[in-house]
């Protein structure tokens, strides 16, 4: 078990260690979803509702796994649950609410090759967070890579206008302006502490 | 960026294609999440290369051998599983190997599962090739993989800590640029290679053009 405070939790994964830009997870989304504001809302949103799902699926397949003694299958089971829980959801979507299924479109199946998810999950076991903690630290995180995707697409829609070498367009350029946000994060280190 | 399936080439072709035409992190840009996390010094970023490596390979050739028997509707779902398999087989050698090393990877030896480089490989190459062509393009992948590892950590560690695999390059004096081993220095340096390759393939490009357009 782990004593930290709920709200150490929460700012510890959506500032200080911001996962996309101080653990480095979830980047191809970050790189590749970042281009537009209004899609960055959308995706962002998507990943904070699927990291929660996984978070709490994680959660209770640890304990069986621990339970019957396999730890080794770790790894195997939370991918699979993973894949099935953004499957389940996007069933469920599709049958509750038509309208967000639309306008969520291609990044709902995407989510689970987000490693993001995966390594929220390993996250939470390793720490060894009880079941409320394991909670604020999925929203905490989502939150956090929301927090990213939006800044950076804010940023990328003004860098459009830009003029620049053909050498830097693309990739490189979105590479700089995540590391410059990157060194901005690190101005938020002993927060949660 | 998705591939376009190219025709039937030559073995060593398959293999060389990985090394820099399409090196898997600097023209293809793909499983850029360990590129960046574990490249802080040229130790992590040759292990890390090297597990993947090791993943792909494997997973290829059993992808490949496995082709002619996996269902169309599952087959991302199988290779996922595969490619999971053989990285829990990772994770428990290099803790039985190296306690050092594998704390300082940490949980992205397990992240392996979700590169998205070696479940491409898998679904764009290994899935339509025979085990000879789809070890020769995992190990050709891999190469290039921990080559551009490689140069990311070596860049990173000798201006961050002062030092290469570990021994101390510069006199006591030498001030080491602690940015470049946190994580915005991982950014900013995988932006200057890429910098650099364009620019590289920019003058290569307009030099071609220049040759075709005063024919001799």
């Amino acid at each position: 078990m782990n004593g930290e405070s709920l709200w150490s939790i929460f700012v510890n994964a959506a500032l200080v260690n911001n996962f996309v830009l101080a653990y480095f997870l979830g980047i191809c989304p970050f790189l590749g979803v970042s281009a537009k504001l209004e899609t960055a809302v959308r995706m962002g949103g998507a990943v904070m509702f699927v990291m929660l799902v996984s978070s709490v699926c994680a959660y209770g397949i640890n304990l069986v796994l621990l339970a019957i003694g396999a730890p080794f299958l770790k790894l195997i089971s939370f991918i699979v649950v993973i894949a099935s829980t953004v499957q389940l959801v996007e069933m469920f979507i599709k049958k509750t609410s038509p309208t967000l299924f639309r306008a969520l479109g291609i990044f709902l199946p995407l989510i689970t090759t987000n490693c993001a998810i995966l390594g929220l999950a390993l996250f939470q076991t390793n720490k060894g967070y009880d079941f409320g903690q394991a909670i604020v630290y999925a929203l905490g995180a989502g939150a956090g890579f929301a927090l990213a995707l939006i800044l950076m697409a804010g940023v990328r829609e003004k860098l459009e206008l830009a003029s620049m070498p053909n050498a830097v367009q693309g990739t490189a350029v979105a590479l700089l302006v995540a590391g410059i946000l990157s060194l901005a994060f690190m101005g938020f280190a002993g927060l949660g502490a | 960026m998705p591939l376009p399936d190219l025709p039937p080439t030559t073995p060593t072709d398959e293999f060389v294609k990985g090394l820099w035409r399409e090196n898997p992190v600097f023209v293809q840009v793909l499983g850029m999440c360990p590129v960046l996390a574990v490249s802080n010094s040229a130790v992590n970023a040759l292990a890390m290369g090297l597990a993947t490596t090791f993943v792909m390979l494997m997973s290829n050739l059993l992808v490949s051998s496995l082709r002619n028997f996996i269902p169309k509707q599952v087959r991302i779902a199988s290779y996922i599983l595969i490619i999971a398999t053989f990285v829990t087989i990772v994770d428990y050698v290099i803790a039985a190997i190296s306690l050092e090393l594998y704390n300082a990877l940490g949980a992205f030896i397990s992240l392996i599962v979700v590169n998205c480089l070696i479940l491409g490989r898998a679904e764009a190459f290994a899935s339509k090739h025979g085990i000879g062509m789809a070890a020769l393009d995992a190990l050709g992948m891999g190469i290039g993989f921990t080559v551009a590892l490689l140069c990311l950590g070596g860049v990173r560690e000798i201006l961050g800590s002062g030092s290469l695999f570990g021994v101390a390059l510069f006199p006591e004096a030498f001030q080491p640029w602690v940015v470049m081993i946190l994580p915005g220095g991982g950014f900013f340096t995988l932006a200057g290679w890429l910098l650099l390759i364009n620019y590289l393939k920019e003058r290569r490009e307009a030099a071609s053009v220049m040759l075709q357009e005063t024919p001799e």
